[in-house]
């Protein structure tokens, strides 16, 4: 295999890995007002995600940087081109980061309310607009012979792109509940099954007209066959969570991003932006990459500590594996006292 | 303005900001781990108890340091798309890998020790704060290479058909002069910051009317003192090594450092200057004779360049232009990171002076308290001028002596978009610092926790609240 083709691959891995991911880390931001009612809940749906949030979010900064290494033409057109939808995410993602850590800091009302609204604007931001941002780059934006993006911030709202931004919404929403079904005890537990069948029909027929959207445009029998597996690992999930299979559910969704996220890289493939002006000036794997040279070497860094990074990762899961209820947060913020 | 100037603000902006956050980070992760490490060892409660409290100190600021981050990442392809296509082969590599081996350390270590207190038994528990903090470590070498590389372009082949700079040698790019010195440097003036804040913590409980926990505030005042200072002294070896790597690679910016006009043969180094820095004659100047040729050459009768005879030999290597940076900023950015750093030294000695053989700095001192939030601000404002000295001290550069820092920039991107991320990021940095301040002011307040040792066994018991939730 060539070595860009590799490459191609990876940045997949790594998005893919980073929707699989924080995808569930979105889903119980964004429903935390719907199934958190009050402060005890609410930290109980916070601490099913606390320890895992921000190595979740890592594979972001490690596809993007992956992308700028080997790709750098891809990184440029994409970065300057999508760059009013990245300042939001930006915007999005430090606030929700920062709410997090700083929430539970002060026994107040109103502050807990103001960071539960960073936490869900910065769920419900990034889970829609990762969806318009691939939309786009599948579908091709107009791009001139300097490899720039020329149009402009409301090009990038199409309905194919809406469309997507719709379907990872609704599909992260289902991959948090179910998360949230298979971490929790208790009301919560209950709340987050409900939520993820109501959720998960919606996502499942917004995910379906997407795909066969995607399928049509690019008539590939690979894309045709990763998008049907993607369908049936969702609805193959769902059934797991009326099942009360909490496991096979969350495995569901996962499989589902996981499959349907490859079918738009297989879709792309071989180029990794698209120009509606010209084919000619579509960035391709070929023309947007970095030489042989620094591929390899970053072949041989990947080889090595990718395998390693999802060894450890895989143990914090592991740690954390116990499922939690509202009595496992104490009712005050625990241990800090003030000494007389 | 134009999306230029407005690009380069954002990048200062953004820039400074996020390195308030990274040296305290990088400096009060090894300190936490050596406090967790006392009570692993000791099993004296004291440690345990500073562990605690100075770990929520470096975790409200670790929150700030991880979202502003992320922005560095993705601010080289929005602003700065044309300078990504042009060193990416190069540039990318060591952010790709800082991300895979440092990021991927700091984000799940990290978040096994906040929540695995009662999980993970104690020694493992501090593994992984020492993991973690090797992991910030090792996130400032992979960006300093990249960074090294704009400074002092090595291992790269230019590549005109594709107009871009390609690697030769990553090997040559990782062990780049400029970044073998500027790694201690930069690690020394970050456990600086972390050394007085941690002083400067101790110090204000130690001098309450009413002191608390006197005994375990007096340890982490001398931790935090002999770390200021003794990472003080790094700073001032690894900085004069660097200051004459600096002449050998980047002579303008040693120049620029001093306002030196014209080749001098001996140098003096210049204290202070009332009057313009443009070459004209100054109101008044306040020299010490040799002592330039001392720090750029390691001579005392060196030649130092001056600027316009390299203005003059840079416009017949790369053509008629200005490659004179700015030397207001140039001249007072290195003074004042050379004095915030000396002064903050100098209250660390005398931190060190007031608990000597067992002291306690009576309680009854109020204006001390002026020395502690010194020398938690010095220190950092030094790494502050230190960063503004050798950024601005590059241009006009982007790449030295590849590229210029306005071939860098977006040609798509106007101005208004340039100017609405950066009136979004400076409004939001704003309120966040407001935030940050009095979160870290009321987490210092509250004092040491009390601890129950048993919660730290490393088993839960099923029935049991988590030790640690957000």
């Amino acid at each position: 295999m060539e070595l860009t083709t590799v490459w191609f691959c990876l940045v997949a891995f790594l998005f893919i890995g980073y929707f699989v991911l924080e995808g569930f880390d979105f889903g119980v931001g964004m429903l935390l007002p719907f199934l958190g009612r009050d402060d005890r809940e609410r930290r109980t749906m916070i601490n099913t995600i606390g320890p895992l949030w921000d190595g979740n979010e890592v594979w972001l900064i490690v596809a993007g940087a992956s992308i700028f290494a080997a790709f750098p033409e891809w990184y440029a057109t994409l970065f300057s081109g999508f760059y009013l939808p990245l300042l939001l995410i930006l915007v999005a993602l430090i606030v929700r980061g920062v709410a997090f850590e700083y929430r539970h800091q002060r026994e107040d009302a109103a502050w807990k309310q103001r960071w539960d609204a960073a936490i869900i604007f910065g769920s419900f931001v990034p889970a829609l607009l990762w969806g318009v941002a691939f939309g786009n780059i599948v579908r091709g934006v107009e791009i001139d012979a300097d490899k720039n993006y020329v149009g402009s911030f409301f090009d990038l709202l199409n309905p194919y792109a809406l469309l997507a931004g719709a379907v990872t919404l609704t599909l992260f929403l289902t991959h948090g509940a179910n998360f949230l079904a298979l971490k929790t005890r208790g009301v919560i537990h209950e709340r987050a099954r409900e939520a993820s069948l109501k959720v998960g029909l919606v996502a499942a027929v917004l995910a379906v007209a997407f795909l066969l959207w995607t399928c049509l445009d690019h008539d590939d029998v690979w894309v045709w066959v990763l998008s049907g597996l993607a369908a049936l690992a969702f609805v193959g999930g769902l059934a797991a969570a009326w099942a009360r299979r909490d496991g096979w559910a969350f495995v569901g969704t996962m499989a589902a991003i996981g499959l349907a996220v490859t079918a738009l890289f297989v879709a792309l493939f071989p180029d990794v932006m698209p120009s509606t002006l010209d084919p000619a000036y579509s960035l391709t794997v070929e023309n947007a990459a970095s030489t042989p040279k620094t591929l390899g070497i970053m072949s041989w860094v990947a080889v090595v500590f990718v395998p390693i990074v999802i060894g450890y990762q895989a143990w914090s899961y592991w740690v954390f594996r116990k499922r939690i209820s509202v009595e496992s947060i104490a009712a005050d913020v625990p241990v800090e006292h003030t000494p007389a | 303005m134009e999306a230029l100037e407005l690009a380069r603000w954002q990048f200062g902006i953004t820039t400074v900001y996020h390195f308030f956050f990274v040296p305290i980070t990088i400096g009060l992760s090894f300190l936490v781990a050596g406090l967790e490490l006392a009570w692993v060892r000791t099993r004296d409660e004291k440690w345990l108890r500073l562990t605690k409290f100075f770990g929520k100190l470096f975790l409200i600021n670790f929150a700030m340091g991880i979202v502003t981050g992320i922005v560095q990442e993705f601010q080289f392809g929005m602003n700065w798309s044309d300078y990504s296509r042009f060193v990416g082969d190069i540039f990318g590599a060591p952010l790709a890998v800082e991300g895979l081996l440092a990021f991927f350390l700091e984000s799940t270590f990290l978040g096994l020790w906040i929540f695995g207190w009662d999980k993970l038994s104690p020694a493992l528990h501090n593994a992984c704060m020492w993991i973690a903090a090797i992991g910030t470590a090792l996130s400032a070498y992979f960006i300093l290479a990249a960074n090294s590389f704009m400074q002092n372009p090595v291992g790269y082949t230019f590549n005109a058909e594709r107009g871009r700079a390609e690697l030769e040698s990553f090997t040559d790019v990782l062990t780049n002069k400029v970044v073998l010195i500027t790694l201690p440097h930069t690690l020394f003036g970050a456990f600086m910051v972390a050394g007085g804040l941690m002083a400067a913590v101790s110090m204000w409980w130690l001098i309450r009317r009413k002191p608390v926990d006197a005994d375990a505030f007096r340890s982490t005042l001398r931790l935090g003192a002999v770390t200021l200072l003794v990472a003080g002294l790094g700073t001032v070896v690894t900085g004069d090594i660097q200051g004459k790597v600096m002449t050998e690679v980047q002579p303008m910016k040693m120049a620029a450092a001093e306002a030196l006009y014209e080749t001098q043969q001996p140098a003096p180094f210049s204290i202070l200057t009332v009057g313009s820095l443009d070459g004209d004659k100054p109101f008044y100047q306040l020299e010490v004779p040799h002592l330039l040729s001392y720090l750029a050459t390691g001579t005392w009768n060196g030649e130092v360049q001056g600027i316009n005879n390299l203005q003059a030999e840079y416009e017949e290597t790369y053509g008629p232009g200005n490659y004179k940076p700015y030397i207001p900023v140039t001249y007072w950015s290195f003074r004042l990171m050379i004095t915030c750093g000396a002064l903050a030294m100098a209250i660390g000695a005398w931190m060190l002076w007031v608990t000597r053989k067992g002291r306690v700095p009576r309680s009854e001192w109020r204006w001390p308290i002026w020395l502690a939030v010194a020398s938690t601000l010095l220190p950092l404002f030094a790494n502050s001028f230190g960063w503004i000295f050798t950024e601005m001290g590059r241009q006009p550069w982007i790449v030295f002596g590849l590229m210029r820092t306005e071939a860098g920039v977006s040609p798509n991107v106007g101005a208004g978009t340039v100017l609405t991320s950066l009136i979004v990021f400076t409004l939001l940095y704003g309120a966040l610092a407001v935030v940050e301040v009095k979160l870290l002011l009321s987490a210092i307040k509250k004092g040491l926790p009390d601890v129950d040792p048993d919660n730290e066994t490393g088993k839960q018991p099923e029935d049991k609240p988590m030790a640690f939730a957000y």
